[in-house]
């Protein structure tokens, strides 16, 4: 739409001015100076020097020893599976428990299924630190789950389950951050299934289970995909939960690079973490993009 | 003296191109009409056609690429849409929904900086019009569809604008109610005078309310005339099957002139007026449409002609003859319907004055 | 006798309505725990002794909570308006602007606070303020915010203007206003349910906010939810949990009324 006589291209710039200056300046700027600082050599007292360095990478792998040679430092390494593992475990976890309820929501009346989809979204508006803080209610030493316990006489009056500052207690915590974000996309695409085509399978002697492998499945496939980048993504950056039901033993990366800023002082290193961290969500994101682009060549050949 | 017929619209060497370079689409090419003041005129064709933008062009929303437009010979080219006393009634109608009937009908009165007494008494008296005076004080969502319709004819109204333009304003209504506002839509322009520009792709519309038609096609105005002008001598093939049903029966020209010859593939005769352009021997089509085709029943015909198809319509009767393999459609007025039925075999007959060569 | 009905439909599959059922308990199960415990009157956190509001009229005493909720509320009061001008301008021009080069840069753009890990923004931002000596106290937090709430803000006046047809401008043009009274009189009134849901998601994500907040913020500028954390840190108390239970229930009432805008106006 043009409308004659009026230009549009001076409005286009001038609106979008302030974006630009407000996300060039305090989002880019930030993640290209965070990008120089992991290439500088670090200040015990926070901070850097303006010298080229690349130990905050190197510190990843490596350790140097006392007599200055390199040697393989595996404690890392064994963060970033942790968070992987982690990230990956709550992301098929929040699935199963998603889909189905995704799917039932979405069968359901319009007032009922309105009512239903902002419950689910009610816990993502809250405030995630509390949301993950009531957990150290439940599962902590003397908690909801361990006085039900001994109130049932299955456990000991001193003994405790050390339910808290496991990977277990941190899956919990990531699932349930992040579940929301699971069943949103997937409720969207499955709202837009024709019950027509689960008709036509069972008509065309599928069973059930075929006819959620068969249809449901494949035609909710974007869906699922965003879901489970949507719960991916920030589980592996966590902090929350791995810093309050972890313990703070438990690092993760998310915590790791928080670790570097608040404690540990190594700005280098801390800045590297989080350029691995930012790289490993743009492979991620990149993937997703060209999953979703041959997606929509599918859709538009049906 | 004064001049009876004014020109109201011009629109000179008139060309849309949408976008630019190899993704550019050329909606309307070099488009040439002038629109008479008192007019109803329509522009009709096919969806994509570019009758649309044709009107749009005329309201202002879109930039010319080229060409001219006049308005009561005064040039409009770069004045925006709120400079021209031009309304539009929209297709989905565009009604305000955060304002009432009332606050939409004088919403233009008040940006044209009317005073209230006569905002108030020029909204009642198109809100009267069109017989929506009661529903003053609702709200577009709680009106019907036909309600809506009147509500945004009224609102096109109430500024008096010099000209009136309706893109297919009847296409959300259902048959009954379209077929009733049809009538009240020619009697509102009648009553006021105003010049109408209507846009549909319903031929049926087009027929039964315009003064004159232009018939688009592909971007180009493929015809300009009065509804019987266009419906008994349409200017190409697309016109002819466009507007109404044709038969375009494909032959060889065996004489030329006034009483011109053309024997057709399916074995019949046809005498009529050849253009001398044609040469004996040519291949040429022939347009005739199917009401006009005399049908008998006989079986001692030298052309074997039968009813391949017999479609009861109700008030009328399809025929689909095949004779030599080739089909001709003809329309049986009801009271012959009885006559006939499947597989009888029949002699046509072609009126000399309704059969006529036919351009691509 | 009936015949007891067994047909069931190809789209109901058995055990879904449990299964929705301990979905929703997960979800809201700690939720409900955290508050009841809130009105615990022992002091221990963890063991039921009776009913009590003393934890919140406590709160309403501990000057370093109020001044921590004074923070938050100063934040975001200043933050999410600046985030939804920002996010209506750009949705303007983005959704209106038709096809113009640098629309794919410009939308990808306001997303990118969404796509970086909320951590690694948070250290980013650390170091350039740092770096570049910025220390302006509650001003570093704000700013951090507002690029933050952008992505928020942005999605419901996005929706709305997409939702809205684009004929109602046109016609307000045609029935004689000019641009300006056109966007003033119609497409403005049209969108206000969007902006002002887009600024309530926005001033809910400022005053939730807590990674950001704990890297950017100094000493002087700590937000509720930091101090919430702080608390945790030393110890689980029924006074962070009726903290706690305060700024649920202020996210629930928020994106609640946020909902039923939205209701109203579709």
């Amino acid at each position: 739409m043009n409308i004659q006589g009026e230009n549009k291209s001076r409005n286009i710039v001038l609106g979008l001015t302030p974006l630009w200056l407000v996300i060039g300046i305090f989002m880019i700027g930030p993640l290209l100076i965070m990008a120089g600082v992991s290439v500088m050599e670090p200040n015990v007292y926070g901070g850097v020097y303006f010298k080229f360095d690349l130990s905050g990478y190197r510190q990843i792998l490596f350790d140097t020893n006392l007599f200055d040679e390199m040697e393989f430092n595996p404690a890392y390494v064994i963060i970033i599976l942790r968070s992987f593992v982690l990230a990956v475990s709550a992301t098929i976890i929040s699935l199963i428990i998603g889909f189905p309820a995704a799917y039932f929501i979405s069968r359901q009346p319009d007032n009922v299924k309105n009512i239903l989809i902002f419950l689910v979204t009610i816990p993502f508006w809250t405030n995630l630190l509390v949301r993950t803080f009531a957990w150290i209610i439940i599962l902590g030493k003397g908690g909801v789950i361990e006085s039900s316990f001994s109130f049932f006489g299955l456990l000991n009056e001193d003994d405790s389950l050390n339910l808290m500052y496991t990977n277990f207690a941190i899956l919990i915590g990531l699932v349930y951050s992040y579940l929301p974000l699971m069943v949103l996309p997937i409720f969207s695409s499955l709202e837009k299934l024709d019950v027509r085509l689960l008709e036509a399978a069972s008509d065309l002697y599928s069973s059930r289970m075929e006819i959620i492998r068969r249809v449901i499945i494949p035609l909710t496939l974007p869906g699922i995909i965003g879901g489970s980048i949507l719960v991916f993504v920030p589980c592996l950056g966590a902090f929350i939960a791995p810093d309050l039901l972890g313990g703070g033993k438990k690092l993760l990366l998310g915590s790791l690079i928080q670790f570097q800023f608040s404690t540990a002082r190594n700005w280098p290193f801390g800045a590297a973490v989080a350029m691995f961290l930012l790289s490993l969500v743009v492979i991620v994101l990149v993937i997703n993009a060209r999953i979703n682009s041959k997606h929509e060549d599918l859709q538009k050949h049906v | 003296m004064k001049q009876s017929i004014k020109n109201a619209i011009e629109v000179q060497n008139v060309t849309k191109v949408y976008g630019v370079g190899e993704n550019s689409v050329t909606a309307l090419k070099d488009a040439n009409l002038t629109i008479n003041d008192n007019e109803f005129f329509t522009l009709l064709g096919p969806s994509g056609c570019g009758k649309t933008t044709l009107l749009r062009l005329i309201a202002g929303f879109e930039d010319i690429t080229k060409g001219d437009l006049k308005l009561f010979g005064k040039e409009i080219v770069n004045l925006p849409p709120n400079k021209r006393p031009i309304n539009t009634v929209f297709q989905h109608y565009a009604l305000f929904p955060h304002l009432n009937v009332f606050e939409n009908v004088a919403f233009g009165l008040r940006r044209l900086g009317k005073n209230r007494s006569e905002i108030e008494q020029k909204t009642n008296y198109v809100l009267k019009l069109v017989q929506m005076e009661e529903f003053s004080k609702r709200r577009p969502n709680q009106l019907s569809g036909g309600q809506q319709q009147r509500v945004a004819l009224a609102r096109a109204l109430a500024p008096e604008p010099k000209v009136l333009l309706l893109d297919e304003p009847l296409s959300a209504l259902d048959l009954k109610l379209r077929q009733a506002m049809r009538i009240e839509l020619k009697t509102l322009q009648r009553e006021t005078g105003i010049t109408f520009v209507f846009v549909t792709h319903d031929q049926e519309e087009a027929l039964t309310m315009s003064d004159r038609i232009a018939v688009i096609s592909e971007g180009e105005i493929q015809q300009i005339g009065e509804p019987n002008s266009i419906y008994e001598n349409p200017a190409n093939q697309f016109v002819a099957n466009f507007i109404g049903e044709a038969n375009l029966l494909k032959g060889i020209c065996k004489k030329i002139g006034k009483n011109g010859l053309c024997k057709l593939n399916s074995g019949h005769e046809i005498s009529l007026e050849i253009p001398s352009l044609i040469k004996v021997n040519d291949p040429i089509t022939i347009f005739i449409r199917p009401e006009r085709i005399k049908i008998n029943k006989s079986s001692s015909s030298k052309i074997k002609s039968f009813i391949s198809q017999f479609t009861y319509l109700g008030n009328a009767a399809h025929l689909e003859v095949e004779s030599n393999n080739q089909k001709i459609n003809i329309t049986l007025p009801i009271d012959k319907v009885k006559n006939f039925k499947n597989a009888d075999e029949v002699t046509l007959e072609f009126p000399k004055n309704h059969a006529r060569v036919i351009n691509q | 006798m009936f015949r007891k009905n067994k047909f069931r439909h190809v789209w109901d599959f058995p055990g879904f309505s449990g299964w929705t059922a301990i979905f929703f308990g997960f979800l809201y199960v700690p939720i409900f725990v955290l508050v009841c415990y809130s009105f615990n009157s022992s002091s221990y956190a963890m063991i039921w002794t009776g009913f009590s509001f003393r934890w919140y009229e406590k709160l309403f005493f501990n000057d370093d909570i109020l001044q921590a909720a004074y923070n938050s509320l100063i934040i975001a009061i200043t933050a999410a308006p600046m985030a939804t001008a920002i996010a209506t301008i750009s949705a303007l021009v983005i959704v209106r602007g038709g096809g113009f080069r640098g629309k794919e840069f410009s939308s990808g753009l306001i997303t990118l606070p969404l796509m970086v890990p909320e951590i690694v923004t948070a250290v980013a931002t650390l170091i350039f303020f740092a770096t570049l000596g910025i220390n302006l106290g509650l001003i570093n937090v704000i700013i951090a915010h507002t690029v933050f709430c952008i992505p928020f803000a942005y999605m419901p006046i996005k929706a709305a203007l997409e939702a809205m047809d684009p004929n109602l401008e046109l016609a307000a043009r045609d029935l004689y206003s000019d641009k300006n009274s056109a966007f003033r009189y119609i497409t403005l009134p049209l969108l206000t349910p969007g902006i002002l849901s887009g600024f309530m998601l926005a001033f809910v994500i400022s005053v939730d906010d807590f990674i950001i907040t704990l890297m950017v913020a100094g000493g002087g500028s700590t937000t509720l939810p930091v101090y919430i954390y702080s608390m945790v840190k030393m110890g689980v108390t029924p006074e962070v949990n009726a903290v706690s239970s305060l700024l649920l229930a202020f996210s629930i009432i928020f994106v609640t009324g946020y909902w039923f805008l939205n209701k109203k106006s579709s």
